[in-house]
């Protein structure tokens, strides 16, 4: 099952994560269908969201060796040994600023779990501060005009393609890290070096591309994020499968997901899956190829397993898309409940009282209220009212979310919902506040030759 | 009033009982699938769920512009709203920067179906 030659064999690719908060327990069941299928297959792992760069940047600041998808090893720790014997391929964005000490990181587990022969792909070039890459930038149509100051960058990462991955695989990486990478090349990248096809076979692309497109937000195309009781059930919520992908050498793609488990693959669920996150229907713009799916057919085969044709490929585009992240300023947010006799009037009287204090105070910002509610503070921990919630009086939650570019004024509004204790409206009762450090995110264009993306192995010998 | 009923060939339907949506962001842009329960009603869904009317219903969150993308072959289209977003994830005030929820904020919208 290695990946260093061309092969027609079918491939699968399971997916154990769909974003940085997914279920840690998700990739165990998709591992072992993997192994019992028993064909050679690769395992892939998306963990990386547009905030959770910039994030993992700041923390490199104050550690070094950080910077990388906290959760990877909790990810990694029940399936590595897995894997690694079954020749499972795993590949993953978790490097996120810092792919080099997920890398070690890694590593270090392959020791803990006696696998001291372990090879770890890191795939870099992804980040581009600091290069001329940054000066070269135009900016993406959805951010038209904005200026970029370059001492103010927080991250700058561009989208890279399937390529890196594949060479990892190919010079016989176990595990591949990246940073930023288009989540459908989690999934490419293997085909790439398992089927050798070539960069400009742009059909065969576009279906490996679409196939990582259904893969990438793990169960969203299995039961997750899909259920409506009594319109749309979905069986299994709490032990959801994970989805496995079969991709033949022509391009040929089925979704399915591993037994025994829960959760639905189905027209419904694929067709929701297939359009999520789309603009163009007829361009879906990836550093690999650009994907058309307005003539794709779905067939259900079998219960669970659905297949998808028609996918059309075009050429891959010239300049690729960078994200790049800048100090956003400050979000202050409190709550408030209200409940009983008359807590609506309350509730409104307490919001209409913070607007005025925020006036008052001279604070620089943008406020916002929302009143929320069926059951906040009434309810014993049981949860027994609100089965009996009809003819119950109001319980009203009341939310001040406030934006500035001052930490101080952010911390003041949120602290004047807590004031409310004492000054607000009788009955207040549950206060919570949260100030958060915002990131602002926007996206350019990056000419491909700017770029050089490196590939390197390591294994526990270097790192000795 | 009349005591006897308005014959009408159509009726009012709330559109979350002919169809299923998902909504995903891209900065302040949201798109919103909007697919079938039964191909046949996609005819029907065509001619009520205009661009035009979209608009108005995003109009209170700011939206400036509604592109409706037809998919025949699966049953469904895709809707791209501008600037609906209030500031996308990093700059909203709203609870749900993503939009994750207008998904049944479109559902809840009433159709003439007939």
């Amino acid at each position: 099952m290695a990946f260093n030659r061309p092969s027609s064999a079918l491939l699968r690719i399971g997916c154990g994560s769909g974003f940085s908060g997914d279920r840690l327990d998700a990739p165990g069941p998709v591992v072992e269908a993997l192994i019992a299928a028993g064909g050679p297959a690769a395992l892939m792992l998306e963990v990386l969201g547009e905030r959770t760069l910039a994030l993992a940047q700041r923390e490199r600041l104050h550690r070094p060796e950080a910077g990388f998808e906290p959760a990877l090893l909790d990810l990694l720790r029940p399936i590595l040994a897995r894997c690694a014997a079954h020749g499972i391929p795993i590949v993953t964005n978790g490097g996120a600023a810092n792919p080099r000490g997920a890398a070690q990181a890694v590593l270090g587990l392959a020791r803990e779990l006696g696998l001291p022969e372990l090879r770890v792909g890191v795939v870099e070039g992804d980040d581009i501060r600091g290069t001329d890459a940054l000066a070269d930038l135009d900016p993406w149509e959805g951010d038209a005009g904005a200026v970029l100051e370059p001492e103010k960058v927080v991250a700058a990462n561009v989208y890279l393609g399937a390529a890196p991955i594949a060479e990892a695989l190919r010079r016989g990486a176990q595990v591949v890290i990246t940073g930023r990478c288009s989540d459908p090349a989690l999934a490419l990248g293997p085909m790439l070096a398992h089927f050798g096809w070539a960069e400009d076979d742009w059909d065969r692309l576009a279906a490996g591309t679409m196939a990582g497109h259904l893969l990438e937000c793990g169960a969203q195309v299995t039961g997750g994020y899909f259920a409506d009781p009594g319109v749309k059930d979905v069986p299994g919520m709490a032990t959801l499968g994970f989805p496995i992908a079969e991709i033949g050498a022509d391009g040929g793609v089925l979704i399915t997901k591993p037994e025994d488990t829960g959760g639905r693959v189905d027209r419904q669920t694929v067709t929701e899956q297939l359009l999520y996150e789309l603009h163009d229907p007829a361009a879906y713009l990836t550093p690999d190829v650009v994907l058309d799916i307005t003539g794709v057919a779905i067939t259900e085969e079998a219960p669970d397993r659905v297949r998808l044709t028609g996918a059309r490929g075009g050429s891959r585009p010239e300049r690729l898309k960078a994200t790049v992240s800048l100090p956003g300023g400050w979000l202050g947010e409190g709550e408030i409940s209200y409940a009983g006799p008359n807590a609506r009037a309350r509730a409104e009287l307490a919001g209409r009282t913070l607007l005025e204090r925020l006036k008052l105070l001279g604070l620089e910002g943008q406020a916002r209220l929302d009143l929320i509610g069926v059951v906040s503070v009434f309810d014993g921990d049981a949860g027994a009212l609100r089965e009996a919630d009809a003819g119950q009086p109001a319980d009203l939650r009341l939310r001040l979310a406030f934006a500035s570019e001052s930490r101080a004024a952010a911390e003041r509004a949120a602290r004047e919902v807590l004031s409310l204790y004492c000054c607000g409206p009788a009955g207040g009762g549950g206060v919570r506040t949260r100030v958060t450090d915002r990131i602002r995110t926007l996206s350019f264009l990056v000419p491909r030759e700017r770029l050089a993306p490196r590939v390197t192995l390591l294994s526990l010998e270097d790192a000795a | 009033m009349s005591a006897v009923p308005l014959q009408s060939t159509s009726r009012s339907v709330p559109l979350h009982r002919l169809a299923h949506a998902r909504a995903g962001d891209k900065g302040n842009r949201l798109n919103l699938s909007l697919i079938a329960h039964r191909a046949e009603d996609w005819p029907l869904l065509a001619r009520e769920v205009t661009e035009a009317r979209v608009l108005a219903l995003f109009a209170h969150r700011g939206a400036t512009a509604v592109r409706r993308y037809e998919l025949p072959a699966l049953g469904a289209f895709n809707f791209v709203i501008e600037d609906v977003l209030q500031g996308g994830v990093n700059g909203a005030l709203n609870l749900d920067g993503h939009g994750k929820s207008l998904s049944f904020l479109l559902l809840g919208m009433t159709v003439e179906a007939g």
